[in-house]
């Protein structure tokens, strides 16, 4: 319930955010808090320094970007998920932010916050995924993009270096003929809590036939992940629900899937195939 | 909105509006100055030597007073149990642990933050030794629990109940011959109830402040059962009970978990006299799944034998129940409240034996229920089984085996106990009728044609409660192991003030049960006095009488009774005084809106101030009447109450998840007369919730090393708003005729009657796929496993 | 660390480590018990507060992070000694019991009603999946959170179930 002492300093400008960063091998960055703070509270992770960056102004929007959306690293799962931007362009993003903790944690967790944080049962991740995100990191060094396909290393493990911070998400534009949508297993059933497994699809159609894809599954395995085999299966087909569900059935294609409290490796592996079919569908239904 | 105060009205609660505006206080919120803080330091182990402890850097810190470990303590000996069988917990492990979680060492600080800090500054070498956590293997003695135990079977509780060993085994021979007989089928199934968190969203707090000027302890603990506290600190101390006040402010809900002593108590206690300050604790989430009381934890196989036309020859239950490493309050108590209602509401030999084992984790003792659902959930689960092997409606054959009403009152059930009133079939019927029970069966029919896995699940439930006749008294339905040699008595006392108002003091011990609303009601009815002109006390040992506490459904049928009782004492005298003031008879005298009138004139009445005024002043009383108004009555009542009911689930199963979804949930319960409708529904409510939550999500998980991997909200969901139904309610009513009132009591009717309700209606929804049984919780993946094997 | 922050409509200024919980500072330092903690893992809500007009969990926010924020706690919802239709739900509709987790759950379902004047009965329960309640199984929580909606917007509250029922 007590966090361990540590120092705490909270920037008013991305720079100041970070050197200390830069200057601190032991520092965390803080955005909303609600995994970091449990975290620090059960004294399963005590940070000699946090970087709260809270106070930065400029980080707290989502944007137009011309061939993307941009959302800043202190928009809250509350905003993604009622943007009217994010539900046009990603809305399996906007899907998994609504379904992201309760009314509270989505009040003040932020999506780049839950992106960083990498949790395997987590929902954003998986818009992310199959949305075809690019994270933006900085650090004191500079700036690099980092593709959603690339950002999810391992368990709570991105592709973030220590001195970085996760500034914002580019989600592509939709153009015509696309639809995206996220569906889970909540552990206490339905779609509340972490999710016990979960897909987002996205899928592009031209002339009646799926042109392109992208399926991402959480909680199946050591990290969110993309499943190509199901987005190579349903390319090319009509996206009838005979096709979807030959495509789902790839779902474990190049995924280790890991048991734990709330499902087995078999159950798991069911249910992996069980959500890419029904957010192949929805996606293809939102088209 | 109806206003009334006579029984069976709607009042809005007393309670509500310090609550509501956040100025009640629960423990934590009570601040002393100059208290300090106490933290543990608790063991990783389920079961280790201890080879030291080594305090020195915790010692060193800023702001640490001290730490202590079971060297300052032992002579203060092992924590009191009122059921004192198995291994008693020493108030901080004495060079071993017996469970994860087990407190080592205690810190105090002068802040919470600190005490924390230094309780991981405290370092303790431990040599791990196998832990016995599952019940079987715990049962075979391969390993004991605890280097005293001679085995870690502690005891057995055996039925039917009072016959010798060699009557009961002629009942068991009986059914064992019945199952040889041509015309019956034998249902039979091993199921397990699992262990349960209680999960009070207030975590247990206590505060302790000792004045060395007299040489006693003010006591502020989150308790459901303050006087036994004050006992237990009297005695373990070397005090008189008057020595030890103990107060248990709002308690933010206790269903059993605060229905106890805890080491915790005593220990900061100690630490204030020791360090002559008040000390604190407030346990963490973590603490209350590892160190405070779980519940439940059964492994045991129902067998039926029945005709197939739906009569039933015979009915047993055996199996084990977890009690944990350390035996304390109740303990191996519980699964004898299970023996009670072992045979529900049917009439059929039935053979009973549970065996109490221990084993490397927390202690089990009552949660909502206490032995009652666990004994119900076997029951109602392998009738349902015996009504899906012979092809009859779960009602139909329900209906067939009920004791019948005509046996009542004092029908004298299967496993021995004398019950008081009951009327089965007519409940069961009005449940039936009341939801259109046909209607749902066809509405089943019509989502099964389009694909749906929907099931419906009927059952039916008694409960015992109202505890305990004086009788009981002996078998540890008392205090005495905490220098409190009494029955479990209702208590109440009744005192007209000087101005007409009245205060009523109770030694309940309540928890969100509304109290302060209900015994006004029940005094305002017997007084005449409006209700809000009477205040209720209570939790305050130093203020009330001896009272047990608030457990077991008992509070309005044994403490409402003495209150109702004391009442009418105080009403005789009244209309003594009425009659002498008005001069007119005592038998005329009726009691209203505040005063007392003559019976048929009107014109002729005397305020309540008045006669009070009167009876504070003794020369104006009439001759031979003594001075005050003001009663105390100590009830025993001659029996428990016996409630029952029957509940309806429909529930629908995605087979490709094994999500569970439940699309209604319907009740017909009877607990006698009600005394304020809206208080009895909301604790039906609650009730549910908790079965419920045990039918789908809840379960203390231990691996084989006995680590609790389910300890916090994140691993042990209790339902939330999102995952539950709203609750369609209808009652019966069929009085006691063991207390003026007629009231049973319903505080855990709904958690008895939940669980295998919900349970019968999935394993009705997924029967057509081959699905016999499952074990709670019903997890998806359990869901969907079930159906996998059933599909082979 | 020295910290400024408005509580219940008053200013006021604290000097805090930066480990303290903004529950802690309102509880041990403010005194302002009526926000309650339930468990350490941000699921029970008891501590819910506002923030800045959102509802925010108070256990799960460090005291230094509300530094010049505006925060309302279940201490400064009523005004003038008039009850928040929301509190007067839960009074008439019995939606609470022991009242540990009510001052979160009020505080919960205020904003929820701020940000819906009218929701179902399911956004109500989804709503308030953040707050959990022990003792009364929820159903007349989602009574009461009915009868301040149809007060805030000015109607008559549906009648309560034990009168449908009798």
């Amino acid at each position: 319930m007590f966090p361990r002492q540590f120092d705490y300093v909270a920037p008013t400008s991305l720079d100041e955010a970070l050197q200390a960063l830069a200057d601190n091998p032991n520092a965390k960055v803080m955005s909303g808090g609600m995994s970091l703070i449990p975290l620090m509270k059960l004294r399963l992770f005590s940070p000699q320094l946090v970087v709260d960056i809270g106070r930065i102004p400029g980080l707290d929007g989502i944007s137009d970007d011309g061939d993307h959306i941009a959302v800043g690293a202190l928009v809250r799962h509350a905003q993604t998920a009622s943007d009217p931007l994010v539900a046009a362009n990603a809305a399996a993003l906007a899907q998994a932010a609504a379904w992201t903790g309760d009314a509270q944690v989505r009040n003040r967790g932020t999506t780049c916050g839950a992106l960083a944080h990498a949790d395997i049962a987590a929902d954003q991740p998986a818009g992310a995924l199959a949305c075809g995100a690019t994270m933006v990191a900085r650090s004191a060094s500079g700036s690099r993009e980092i593709a959603a396909a690339d950002f999810f290393v391992d368990t709570l493990t991105s592709a973030l270096n220590d001195d970085e911070i996760l500034v914002e998400v580019r989600l592509p534009k939709a153009g015509a003929g696309e639809g995206s949508a996220y569906d889970k297993l909540g552990r206490r059933g339905g779609h509340s809590d972490y999710a016990v497994a979960g897909a987002a699809a996205w899928v592009r159609k031209a002339n009646g036939t799926v042109a392109e894809a992208r399926v991402a599954l959480t909680g199946v395995g050591s990290k969110p992940t993309l499943a190509p085999a199901v987005a190579a299966a349903i390319v090319g087909t009509d996206g009838s629900a005979d096709a979807v569900v030959a495509a789902a059935e790839h779902a474990l294609e190049g995924v280790t899937v890991l048991e734990d409290l709330y499902g087995s490796e078999e159950y798991k592996a069911h249910l992996a195939k069980v959500y890419a079919r029904r957010a192949l569908t929805s996606a293809l239904d939102a088209v | 909105m109806s206003t009334t105060s006579v029984l069976g009205g709607i009042v809005r609660r007393r309670e509500d509006p310090a609550l509501i505006q956040g100025t009640g206080a629960y423990v934590d919120d009570i601040k002393l100055p100059g208290e300090l803080h106490a933290a543990f330091v608790r063991s990783p182990f389920a079961r280790a030597d201890i080879t030291s402890v080594d305090a020195s850097a915790a010692l060193a810190m800023d702001g640490v007073r001290a730490v202590y470990t079971i060297d300052d303590v032992r002579d203060l000996g092992p924590l009191l149990a009122q059921v004192p069988v198995g291994a008693l917990r020493p108030l901080l492990a004495d060079g071993a642990v017996h469970h994860v979680g087990e407190a080592v060492a205690m810190v105090v600080a002068d802040d919470r933050y600190v005490a924390q800090d230094a309780a991981d500054a405290v370092v303790v070498e431990y040599e791990p030794r196998e832990a016995v956590v599952t019940l079987k293997d715990s049962a075979s003695d391969r390993v004991k629990v605890n280097d005293s135990l001679e085995s870690n079977v502690l005891m057995s509780w055996a039925g039917p109940f009072g016959m010798e060993p060699d009557q009961i085994a002629e009942v068991k021979a009986g059914i064992d011959a019945g199952k040889a007989r041509d015309d019956v089928v034998v249902v039979s199934q091993e199921m397990t109830n699992q262990r349960l968190i209680p999960v009070a969203i207030e975590p247990r707090a206590v505060l302790a402040d000792y004045n060395a000027g007299y040489n006693s302890f003010n006591v502020w603990s989150s308790t459901q059962m303050p006087h036994a506290l004050a006992g237990a600190v009297a005695t373990m101390f070397g005090l008189p009970t008057t020595s030890v006040r103990v107060v248990a402010p709002e308690v933010g809900g206790g269903f059993g978990c605060k229905l106890n002593v805890y080491n915790d108590e005593i220990l900061v206690a100690f630490a204030s006299r020791h360090l002559g300050a008040p000390v604190r604790w407030t346990e963490s989430r973590r603490e209350a799944g590892n160190s405070t009381i779980q519940g439940r934890g059964w492994v045991a196989t129902a067998t039926l034998v029945g005709t197939r036309d739906g009569e039933i020859v015979g009915y047993e239950l055996e199996g084990l129940a977890d009690m944990g490493a350390y035996s304390q309050n109740f303990t191996v108590a519980i699964p004898f409240l299970g023996l009670f209602v072992g045979s529900g509401q049917y009439k059929m030999p039935t053979y009973w034996k549970i065996d109490c084992v221990a084993t490397n984790t927390a202690t089990t003792d009552a949660y909502r229920g206490a032995g009652r659902p666990e004994a119900i959930y076997y029951l109602e689960r392998i009738i349902d089984m015996y009504a899906r092997e012979i092809g009859l409606d779960p009602a139909e054959v329900r209906m067939k085996n009920f004791v019948p009403a005509a046996e009542f009152p004092a029908a004298t059930s299967p496993l021995g106990f004398a019950m008081d009133t009951g009327d089965y079939a007519t409940n069961l019927q009005a449940l039936l009728d009341h939801y259109d029970y046909a209607g749902w069966r066809a509405e089943q029919e019509a989502a099964r044609a389009e694909g749906r896995n929907v099931g419906i699940g009927l059952a039916s439930y008694v409960e015992v409660c109202g505890f305990a006749p004086a009788g009981l008294a002996d078998l540890g339905f008392s205090w005495s192991a905490y220098g409190l040699p009494t029955a479990f008595n209702g208590s109440g006392v009744v005192r007209v003030n000087p101005d007409g108002t009245a205060t009523v003091v109770i030694g309940t011990g309540p928890s969100g049960q509304g109290h302060q609303t209900t015994w006004a009601q029940i005094v305002s009815d017997q007084l005449g006095i409006p209700f809000e002109n009477i205040r209720v006390r209570h939790g305050d040992t130093a203020e009330s009488p001896m009272g047990v506490g608030t457990f077991g459904s008992r509070s309005a049928a044994v403490d409402g009774s003495a209150t109702y009782e004391a009442a009418a004492r105080v009403r005789e005298k009244a209309a003594k005084i009425a009659a002498h003031l008005l001069e007119a008879s005592e038998e005329d005298i009726v009691f209203a809106d505040g005063a007392a009138h003559v019976a048929g004139s009107p014109d002729s009445s005397v305020p309540w101030a008045d006669i009070a005024s009167v009876a504070y002043q003794p020369h104006k009383l009439p001759e031979g009447t003594e001075g005050g108004l003001e009663t105390h009555v100590v009830y025993s009542p001659a029996n428990a109450t016996w409630p029952f009911g029957s509940h309806l689930a429909m529930v629908e199963v995605d087979a490709d998840t094994g999500n569970v979804e439940i699309l209604r949930y319907a009740c017909m319960d009877d607990c006698g007369n009600v005394i304020n409708p809206m208080i009895v529904d909301g604790q039906i409510h609650g009730g549910l919730a908790q079965g419920i939550g045990q039918a789908l999500f809840e379960e203390a998980i231990y691996d084989e090393a006995g680590n609790l991997l389910s300890g916090s909200l994140v691993d042990y969901p209790i339902p939330t708003a999102g995952d539950l139904p709203a609750y369609e309610l209808a009652r019966t009513t069929t009085p006691t005729d063991i207390n003026a009132m007629g009231v049973k009591g319903i505080g855990e009717a709904g958690t008895i009657g939940a669980a295998q309700t919900v349970v019968n209606a999935v394993v009705d929804a997924l029967s057509p796929m081959g699905v016999r049984h499952i074990d709670m919780p019903l997890r998806p993946r359990k869901v969907w496993q079930a159906i996998q094997d059933a599909r082979g | 660390m020295e910290i400024t922050l408005k509580v219940n409509r008053r200013e006021v200024s604290a000097d805090v480590e930066p480990r303290t919980l903004l529950v802690h500072l309102l509880r041990e330092r403010l005194r302002l018990t009526g926000t309650h903690v339930g468990c350490e893992t941000g699921y029970c809500g008891a501590c819910t507060v506002h923030v800045n007009g959102t509802a925010v969990k108070s256990c799960t926010m460090l005291a230094v992070q509300a530094d010049g924020a505006d925060i309302t706690t279940i201490e400064g919802l009523a005004s003038n000694g008039d009850l928040h239709p929301v509190q007067e739900g839960f009074w008439e509709r019995h939606g609470l019991q022991c009242g540990y987790c009510t001052p979160g759950m009020i505080m919960s379902a205020v904003a929820l009603l701020d940000a819906n004047s009218n929701p179902s009965e399911d956004e109500i329960r989804h709503g308030l999946e953040g707050n959990l309640c022990r003792c009364t199984g929820y159903h007349n929580i989602v009574r009461a959170v009915e009868y301040a909606g149809a007060k805030m917007r000015g109607e008559e509250p549906p009648p309560p179930d034990w009168e449908v029922s009798a």
